[in-house]
């Protein structure tokens, strides 16, 4: 095994184009984790931690552009006003130590279904940086996960920065599992409302082969708002809408049995959160609180 | 490969260090430093919680050649770091890089055997004090990364609520479940803190 430790960006995408199969390291929580238990040998091991544009980010006037290595710890420290989603999410991840050193370039690198970055990506609405020495692309969120724990990267191509919309209304995360801290999500669920744009969107972690939106249960709920005049009254949201949102979030699910939970719970938990999180935010759009508030 | 970093305030130089090696592998068997526990070797425990220039991680989730250059300091030479930071930045940290440790003390200080300097005078830092008095290390195992995220905590937030202590200590697994006398531990030290300002 070699251990490749670039000092620049431009050094960093030299070495991944002359070595493809090189495994990326940025706060190892994964990575190191595979390596401990022998599951993966890569003959060459790429550090980002010396790179320290990776770790910084710019607020845009209407994105972040967030470096990918910045953890988890300095979102949810810094970010929490422009991006409440992935705050909220960033902080259900594990513990103070992993999220001192997990990044969301790492989650989106891992592709996990279960990563708690994702469903606040969907629903915030994200592209992601991808840069190779042939050039950048921008990914949509959308359009990145490609399969269980695959994503859209080609193979000399590395994460620089994840662009995420500024939040321009109230977001909320929630998470399913047995415990606070230190739990992989049975399944996860993240919405954002945008009402500059009149829209809402989603997120669902943990309940399908790869993280995915809510899309007819977004397109229902959008509709809806609309023809009732909901985003000018500022009314409370019908019950019956609601259920109807909750139950097609639900529908969404492709999720399967495994020890964490069977496909069935799942699938009524993310009916559940989809419920609660929609009324969390439409009650802060209201004006009463609870905007950065999250429940796990 | 060769990995050149500081510990405990001290310059050290490792050969030979395979390049898929863990930080806590370095410490322990490289080093003589097994006060780091390896528990899970997997992130879940925190048995082997270290500072990376000053920011607690696990180090059996950090690769030895991502802390050539860096700083880290780890239960052995936590006695000494409190006391640098008491002598020369009462109530905050030393930025990363700009001290280490205390640098005479941690100049004369032997890494091999470990906390040899610490065991000789007998010091403890006050986080250290408080487990011992809060009757908080049952078989010990858990201890010294419970001691590292505990010391950083009372360095960032002195007087910190349950809840805070609960969340800082929440990636550290204590598998004798003493988990109220890590609270009260906790609690000594800040109130001794709070009595000596
Ligand atoms: C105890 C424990 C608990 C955890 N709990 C959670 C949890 O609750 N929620 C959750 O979502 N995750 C959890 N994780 C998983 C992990 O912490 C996250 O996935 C984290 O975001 C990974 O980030 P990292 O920087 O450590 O990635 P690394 O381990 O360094 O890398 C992860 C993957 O991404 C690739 N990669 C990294 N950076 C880049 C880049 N810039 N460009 C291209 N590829 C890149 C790597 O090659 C690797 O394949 C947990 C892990 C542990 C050990
Ligand atoms: S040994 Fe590192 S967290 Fe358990
Ligand atoms: S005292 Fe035994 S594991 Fe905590």
């Amino acid at each position: 095994m070699d251990f490749l430790r670039p000092a620049s960006w431009e050094e960093a995408l030299a070495a991944k184009a002359a070595h493809p199969t090189a495994v990326p390291i940025a706060g190892g929580t994964d990575v190191m984790v595979e390596i401990n238990f022998d599951h993966r040998r890569p003959d060459h091991l790429l550090d980002l931690n010396r790179i320290g544009e990776l770790t910084e980010w710019e607020v845009g006037r209407e994105n972040v552009r967030l470096g990918a290595c910045v953890p988890y710890s300095r979102i949810m420290e810094h970010l929490r006003a422009e991006l409440p989603g992935l705050a909220l999410a960033s902080h259900t991840v594990a513990s103070p130590q992993i999220r001192n050193r997990g990044s969301v370039g790492g989650n989106l690198g891992t592709a996990s279904p279960a990563g708690d970055a994702h469903p606040a990506l969907l629903a915030a609405g994200a592209e992601v940086e991808a840069e190779s020495v042939r050039g950048t692309r921008m990914i949509p969120i959308d359009a990145f996960y490609t399969g269980v724990k695959r994503n859209a990267l080609e193979p000399d191509e590395l994460i620089r920065a994840v662009h995420i919309k500024k939040a321009d209304g109230p977001q909320q995360f929630s998470k399913v599992g047995t415990r606070n801290a230190m739990v992989i999500a049975v399944c996860a669920f993240g919405l954002a409302l945008h009402p500059g744009t009149r829209t809402v969107r989603t997120g669902i972690g943990s309940a399908a082969p790869t993280p995915v939106r809510a899309k007819e249960a977004e397109e229902f709920l959008n509709a809806a708002l609309e023809e009732g005049g909901f985003w000018d009254s500022r009314a409370i949201i019908t019950p019956s809408v609601a259920k109807q949102f909750a139950a097609l979030a639900a529908g969404a699910c492709n999720p399967i049995d495994d020890v964490r939970g069977t496909a069935s719970y799942r699938r009524h938990a993310v009916g559940i959160m989809a419920r609660r999180t929609l009324g969390w935010t439409w009650e802060s759009y209201r004006g009463n609180g609870r905007s950065t508030e999250g429940a796990a | 490969m060769r990995v050149n970093f500081t510990v405990n305030g001290r310059r050290y130089e490792a050969d030979d260090v395979w390049e898929g090696e863990s930080l806590l592998y370095v410490l322990r068997e490289r080093m003589g430093l097994p006060g780091s526990k390896n528990a899970c070797e997997q992130g879940e425990c925190g048995s082997c919680t270290v500072r990376l220039d000053g920011v607690p991680v696990c180090s059996c989730l950090v690769a030895a050649g991502q802390v050539e250059g860096r700083e880290v300091v780890t239960v052995e030479g936590l006695a000494d770091f409190a006391a640098h930071r008491a002598e020369q930045h009462p109530g905050s940290g030393c930025a990363p890089g700009a001290c280490g440790t205390a640098l005479d003390q941690a100049r004369r200080w032997q890494a091999d055997p470990a906390g040899e300097e610490a065991r000789e005078t007998g010091e403890l830092s006050p986080i250290q004090q408080a487990f011992i008095d809060a009757g908080a290390v049952q078989c010990g195992f858990c201890t010294p990364g419970l001691l590292v995220a505990a010391d950083e905590l009372l360095e960032r937030n002195p007087e910190p609520s349950d809840a805070d202590i609960r969340e800082a200590l929440s990636g550290n697994l204590c598998r004798c479940t003493g988990y109220e006398k890590i609270l009260d531990a906790v609690r000594l030290a800040a109130a001794r803190a709070e009595e000596t300002v």
